[in-house]
């Protein structure tokens, strides 16, 4: 069992205390515990057990404006004490930062509505085994599927935020999720790999074991033999997979510490047209059983539902306490970036996207750290499949794709498929204008 | 050294017992302790944004039967925890049946000293560099538009326990400093990013202001940027020069010799041991064994003195890296290649430092053998799908070639290759081997350990550059 909040309470507030005692003027801090319990399977066997017990704390205290942290795992009485007695006399050495504060108090969450992000319900590791089993017998029924690695992880949490101006408040969590890694292989001895997964808040919402080993190896299988083709300029689909990595991109670039330092490509794009104007974004912290659902922020702010961007026009930064007091902004609760992040839905059919041009290359996975967010170039390597008149033809492999965020973000066009698989979620993608290099 | 049974209800010999009755029936296995503090300073924006000291304390209790691992860690070192951790892996062995393999070779070797960088140099001095690298880098020019500066230092006690009492411990120090600058011109905006680091006391890295020199190359990086054109898309020569770019090697064919990938055949390489796989005068080895260096370990983390392993020689593949489990089940001995990023996480087979060794030719002789293609002298993260095969790397400086002559600066690309056949394009090994400056990390099943990596300038005869320009 996870430690109740009234542990994590009384270590915080001994933090609290004791800073103060010390010399500190404002201190703020995490204290957590977790557990997860993971399996995992391989060919039909059993591979590999874990159990996980993290304990710790994070403690940040000011001295006016002078400000340092520590951070533990070793909870004892004594050692706290040995770290908080030198985060004191750390702060006292940094220089100051004016503005280094707690959150403004009146920004601070206070009433909270359950938003069923727990669930109590274990499931001991042999009926883990059980549904690994079925993942596992559902991705052999393929012939061509030569090797298979699946898991399954519980996780629970719980967590207690305090601050010395009153602050006080935490929340249980959970998560169950479960993968399938499926290889494949063809007549040449060539192989491919492919995935599908689930994760979820509560264990009943999880997909069925064998919707997950089929669709693993279905993906799999359709990667085997795959083609280089000509370098081109082309339209690319992404695949939903990929597709919100588009949204990511943004609420890096957005976020108020790169455009406090200058350093995102859409500095200074407040309330500019960034997008074209069907697109509209949201972030909802406030989702039932979102996996990137929050009451507050790492910083106690409430965070509130926001329309990022509306009708392609960027309407808002994600802001945190430091970097909104030097922009002059107040902090909407995201000091821990975006939540529940995603792209409305558009308005033409799965299908119909496809056979939007004669020739598509469509992208299921792309590999590579290619996304510079101080200037938008994107160039990462990719494979997928090319797509004639709405027909997936052949697999396509060893190629790159690139461009540039600023064109990119002007030039998509959505389909009406969005769900909610990931804490940041769009729609199959259609792209203009993108360079693909292959041969 | 920390001592790991002092305030804990916990005695070694408590320790042991358990330990040597929850392996009684198991292959292998140990409790792995570990005691580490760390350091992070950073100066961002004119200001020292973090000065932040960690202290994580652990142990992890694994038990390895045939192919089945078992594993609980906890932060919580005390006789209750230790016997949940028991429990749950027994319950998982229960019904396994192995005998335990005692053997463990043994060394006398020591690859860093034991110092503490965090506590041999004060805080004010750090700061005071810091600030020194502020105003020093940005007086450079007035088109610098932002600074960061990173001190990390790290202090890891490690301590393993095995079966009948057998104990394995190793001290680590790391430090890395780090410097990023962005400039700004004509509304163009490009970076330039820098760093050093090793298992010694910061000052044998900053002394004699070498830290200037760090600034130096991160300023020159991002002014070689702010001149850069669009990089060309499609197949075509590319010159590797020496050092870092050697994670080209790391991705592409380092991850696939990992032992475990070749015991699961998931490697494109499970299959070729004894065969060709790189062109004649290819030589590449992975050593865990050379001074001071950022992937060097006396031993690894399971307590195997790590050695120099010969993974291709003159282009045939000679050897896998192992651990201990996958050594067993492959018939062979470990490599002292096991390694874990801390208690909470399993052990793996993995890189130390991976080099390429020094052929005859020089870098003149490859470029001037070049019609059109480009030269890669610095790279940012790389990645690599171990099955297919395929690999990426991103550059963060290179230039076209053309008619065997050196032309401008391109933007940042992405590489693609093929892993398996990568080694056999390389045409070209050049004479001027050098070590990476100390600044690679690893990730792995999301383990992130550090690593080092090296090479001579190569020429490959042919790989996909992911520009724009048609």
């Amino acid at each position: 069992m996870v430690k109740d909040q009234e542990y994590l309470k009384k270590t915080a507030s001994f933090c609290i205390n004791l800073a103060k005692k010390l010399g500190a003027t404002d201190s703020n801090v995490f204290a957590m515990h977790s557990i997860s319990e993971t399996v995992n399977f391989r060919n039909k066997k059993l591979d590999e057990s874990s159990r996980s017990d993290n304990l710790g704390v994070t403690l940040t205290t000011y001295i006016g404006k002078k400000k340092s942290s520590i951070s533990s795992s070793n909870l004892t009485e004594d050692n706290i004490k040995d770290l908080i007695e030198r985060c004191i006399e750390t702060t006292k050495v940094t220089p100051e930062d004016e503005f280094n504060s707690l959150p403004d108090k009146e920004l601070l969450a206070t009433d909270i509505v359950d938003l069923n992000l727990y669930d109590d319900d274990h499931i001991e590791n042999n009926e883990k085994i059980e549904y690994l089993k079925e993942v596992e017998e559902a991705a052999f029924e393929k012939k061509e599927i030569i090797n298979t690695e699946t898991g399954f992880s519980e996780n629970k949490s719980n967590f207690i935020l305090a601050n010395s101006d009153g602050f006080l408040n935490g929340y249980k969590s959970s998560t169950f999720s479960a993968s399938c890694v499926a290889v494949a292989k063809d007549s040449n001895n060539k192989m491919e790999r492919d995935y599908e997964f689930t994760s979820t808040c509560h264990l009943q919402d999880m997909l069925r074991p064998n919707q997950i080993g089929k669709i693993a190896a279905k993906k799999t299988i359709q990667k085997l033999d795959p083609q280089k083709i000509e370098s081109e300029k082309i339209s690319i689909i992404f695949d939903r997979r990929i597709s919100k990595g588009v949204l990511s991109v943004l609420a890096s670039a957005i976020s108020a510490s790169s455009i406090a330092r200058g350093t995102s490509f859409l500095k200074n794009k407040l309330n500019e047209d960034i997008f074209s104007s069907s697109i509209n974004i949201f972030d909802k912290p406030n989702m039932i059983k979102g996996l990137g659902s929050r009451y507050f922020d790492s910083e106690g702010v409430k965070s509130e539902e926001l329309k990022l961007v509306d009708e392609g026009v960027l309407k808002h930064y994600l802001v945190d306490t430091y970097n909104g007091k030097k922009l002059n902004l107040r902090s909407n609760g995201r000091n821990d970036g975006s939540s529940n992040l995603f792209f409305e839905k558009g308005s033409i059919s799965y299908r119909d996207l496809l056979k939007l041009n004669q020739r598509t290359l469509y992208i299921t996975e792309t590999i590579g750290h290619g996304s510079n967010l101080v200037t938008g170039d994107y160039s990462v390597g990719a494979t997928g499949f090319m797509v004639e008149n709405g027909v997936f033809k052949y697999p396509v492999s060893e190629i790159t794709i690139a461009g540039n965020f600023k064109d990119i973000f002007k030039n998509i066009t959505l389909a009406d498929d969005l769900e909610f698989k990931y804490s940041t979620n769009a729609p199959t993608m259609l792209i203009e204008g993108m360079v693909v290099a292959g041969k | 050294m920390s001592d790991f049974f002092n305030k804990t209800d916990l005695s070694r010999k408590d320790a042991e017992n358990i330990i040597s009755e929850t392996l009684n029936k198991c292959d292998d296995g140990e409790l792995y302790l570990e005691n580490s503090k760390s350091e992070s300073i950073v100066l961002d924006d004119n200001k020292i944004k973090n000065s932040g000291y960690s202290s994580d304390l652990g142990y992890g209790l694994r038990a390895v039967t045939g192919e089945v691992i078992a594993y609980s860690h906890s932060n919580e070192i005390s006789k209750s925890s230790l016997k949940k951790s028991a429990e749950n892996l027994y319950s998982t062995l229960k019904s396994k049946n192995g005998t335990y393999n005692h053997e463990i070779p043994k060394t006398n070797k020591k690859f860093y000293k034991d110092t503490n960088p965090i506590e041999e140099k004060s805080l004010n001095s750090k700061l005071e560099i810091l600030k020194e690298v502020n105003s020093y880098t940005r007086a450079k020019s007035d088109i610098v538009q932002q600074v960061t500066a990173s001190f990390a230092g790290e202090h890891k006690s490690v301590e393993i326990i095995r079966s009948g009492g057998e104990v394995l411990t190793d001290v680590r120090p790391l430090i890395r400093f780090n410097v990023s600058v962005m400039l700004e011109k004509n509304g163009k905006k490009e970076t330039g990013v820098y760093g050093i680091g090793g298992r010694q006391s910061y000052d044998e890295y900053l002394g004699c202001d070498n830290w200037k020199k760090v600034c130096d190359e991160a300023f020159r990086i991002a002014s070689v940027n702010l001149d850069s054109k669009p990089a060309p898309a499609g197949e075509m020569k590319v010159v590797l020069g020496p050092g870092w770019p050697a994670i080209l090697i790391h991705e592409a064919i380092g991850h696939g010799l990992e032992g475990d990938f070749n015991r699961k055949k998931t490697s494109a390489f499970h299959n070729l041991m004894g065969q060709k796989v790189a062109s004649e005068g290819v030589t590449i080895v992975d050593d865990g064994t050379l001074h001071n260096r950022r992937g060097s370990l006396t031993i690894d983390d399971e307590g195997t003195p790590t050695e120099r392993t010969v993974l291709i020689e003159n282009g045939i593949l000679k050897n896998f890296m192992q651990d201990r489990l996958n050594a067993r089940l492959m018939n062979t001995r470990s490599t002292g290649s096991g390694r874990r990023e801390n208690y909470k996480h399993v052990v793996l087979p993995r890189m130390r430092n991976t080099m390429m060794l020094n052929g005859k030719y020089s870098q003149e002789e490859m470029i001037k053998s070049v019609d059109k293609g480009i030269f890669a002298v610095s790279f940012g993260g790389g990645q690599v799908d171990i099955t297919s095969g395929k690999f990426v790397f991103n550059c963060t400086e290179a230039y076209e070639i053309i008619n065997g002559k050196i032309g401008s600066p391109i933007k940042g690309a992405t590489l693609i290759g093929d892993g398996p056949s990568i080694l056999k394009e390389v045409s070209l090994v050049g004479n001027n081997m050098m070590l990476d400056p100390g600044i690679g990390t690893c990730g792995k099943a999301g383990q992130g350990v550090p690593v080092g990596v090296a090479q001579p300038s190569i020429l490959i005869n042919k790989m996909t550059v992911g520009g724009t320009q048609l």
